[in-house]
């Protein structure tokens, strides 16, 4: 008998995955429970990637990701934001976000160092640091205050062997995004403590409220900020899994070293259909994101009237309601939402323990099935009242 | 474009209370806004768009469209001449375009003779009318942003993070 390596074997959430199994074999299910857009990517992006195939372009390409690439990521970040990368030593094309994050966490981290990490937080966020090595100091952030680090918090959680703080805004699950006010407090917390801020933006696009400000565009704080982001959101792509890591030379460096051991380099493909979508997707962006401010405001307002405590959050495609006015667990509510009105959605466990009595949904769908979605969970919410314990 | 009308061009039917919550405007300043588009002409109508390949009973159907040169007239230009043409009945839609002709008609019948009745009594003996080309549609694709084909489902897993 093999036996699995025991990290592995630690490694969270197993109820989790027995019910995304349930919901995969189900028919006719209405899901607010899809972690990526419902737009096809933008016609002119697959029609590139189409004709790179034509074209012969099957290759490898450079273990950093195509120059031409990385420098309209360096052109684009400078004219959106300001920030200043040199595109052949401080950028990094990734396979997604995901690796990215993993790649990161291989690069800095000792047996024994800690990262703060938020909770709720996305699924890869502990493992990521567990494989490597490290161990994961958990700040919890609550509905009462819109799901937000707060500077004090972080600042009490550092202490001997604390490396670094992930973040993610805006966040999924939760949709909390922050001002550049909110931001600049986190800055100078992290500063005085010597953290290196893992800032993953990949939702950067989607934000409604108020302009998103990249952590590392903060006066000061480039060399402190490893800058995550990547075409997957934006640019609805997520099949395409190219994303991007900007930061201090020397760690983009030491991150490339296992990147080219392990992945090589990302699918030209991919990286093709990403110069396309920086050349000239941004009227697509600009369009989705119109119409998931109007979607969030629905869904919002909506849960709330239903009687589903949810906070208003600044961005991503998710909302993060509560569910404790029914009594029961997010798993149970989950699972019997699913058999009896077949809407799936995702408990809030699957992003860490503290978020039991939450669930994860997705605005991410069409308007009439996220109305009838709505209804559907109403009219589950009305059987249970009308049950006699 | 006002996002009032961007959510109506998309949606006939969604209501003024349920236009205020997406947008975050209040009822009466949306049900304001609306009366006020419907009156000055920026709303001239709410309309269903029907795939009509798809009606059992619509009988035999075509479509054409036409190329009219014609003779501009004094002070008035194309636009006494426009006027003539568009108010039959026959005619969807007509256009004044640049290029090789002037207007561009696009003109229904229940069948090509009727088209082409319409063409050889009406339009071409018309005073201003130069020349015509006719083009009869054979099949149709995609109309005011609408591909005619049923879309096919969500390809995503219906569950990831």
């Amino acid at each position: 008998m093999i036996e699995i390596s025991r990290k592995v074997e630690q490694l969270a959430p197993s109820g989790i995955r027995a019910f995304f199994d349930l919901v995969l074999g189900m028919k006719d299910v209405i899901s607010l429970g899809v972690g990526e857009p419902d737009f096809v990517t933008p016609w002119h992006i697959r029609e590139k990637a189409i004709f790179s195939l034509e074209e012969g372009y099957t290759s490898y390409t450079s273990n950093k990701g195509m120059p031409e690439l990385r420098k309209q990521i360096a052109a684009f970040l400078k004219t959106r934001y300001g920030m200043n990368y040199d595109f052949d030593e401080e950028i990094l094309i990734t396979v997604g976000v995901s690796e990215g994050l993993d790649l990161a966490m291989r690069a800095i981290l000792n047996p024994g160092d800690k990262v703060l990490v938020p909770e709720p937080v996305y699924v890869s966020y502990r493992p990521v640091v567990e494989l490597a090595g490290g161990t994961a100091v958990i700040l919890k952030t609550g509905i009462e205050n819109g799901f937000k680090l707060t500077p004090k918090q972080i600042d009490r959680a550092c202490g001997k062997g604390v490396k670094a703080l992930m973040i993610n805004y805006p966040c999924n699950p939760t949709g909390a995004s922050y001002t550049r006010a909110e931001l600049q407090a986190i800055a100078r917390v992290a500063k005085k403590n010597k953290l290196l801020i893992i800032s993953d933006e990949i939702y950067d696009e989607l934000t409604y409220d108020f302009d998103h400000v990249p952590l590392a565009s903060l006066k000061g704080m480039k060399d402190s900020v490893l800058y995550f982001n990547g075409f997957s959101k934006a640019y609805a792509m997520t099949g395409f899994r190219i994303g991007w890591v900007c930061g201090p030379a020397k760690v983009v460096a030491a991150m490339t070293k296992i990147h080219q051991y392990t992945m090589l380099c990302a699918p030209i493909t991919g990286q093709l259909a990403a110069q396309e979508a920086l050349k000239s997707g941004f009227k697509s962006v600009q369009e989705m994101k119109r119409e998931y401010h109007r979607r969030r405001n629905y869904i919002v307002g909506a849960l709330n009237e239903i009687g589903l405590e949810c906070h208003k959050p600044q961005g991503a495609f998710y909302v993060f309601p509560s569910i404790k006015s029914t009594g029961e667990t997010s798993m149970a509510f989950a699972q019997n939402l699913l058999k009896k009105k077949k809407v799936a959605l995702v408990p809030g466990t699957a992003f860490g323990p503290s978020c039991e009595g939450y669930v994860r949904i997705s605005y991410a769908s069409a308007y009439d099935s996220l109305k009838e979605a709505v209804s559907r969970i109403d009219s589950y919410l009305k059987s249970r009242k009308t049950l006699p314990f | 474009m006002d996002e009032i009308l961007e959510v109506l061009s998309n949606d006939a039917r969604v209501g003024a209370a349920e236009i205020a919550r997406l947008t975050g405007k209040s009822v009466a300043a949306v049900k304001t806004a609306i009366r006020k588009y419907e009156k000055n002409g920026t709303i001239l109508k709410y309309k269903t768009v029907i795939n009509r390949d798809l009606v059992q009973d619509s009988g035999s159907f075509v479509r054409a469209l036409i190329e009219v040169s014609v003779t501009p007239q004094k002070n008035v230009g194309f636009d006494y001449v426009a006027e003539r043409i568009y108010s039959f009945p026959e005619v969807v839609s007509c256009y004044l375009v640049s290029g090789a002709y002037d207007l561009l008609l696009v003109v229904e019948g229940e069948n090509i003779h009727t088209v082409s009745n319409f063409v050889a009594s009406k339009l071409s003996p018309m005073e201003n009318v130069r020349s015509t080309t006719t083009h009869f549609l054979l099949k149709k694709y995609k109309e005011d942003g609408q591909v005619l084909k049923k879309r096919a489902g969500t390809r995503r897993l219906n569950i990831s993070y």
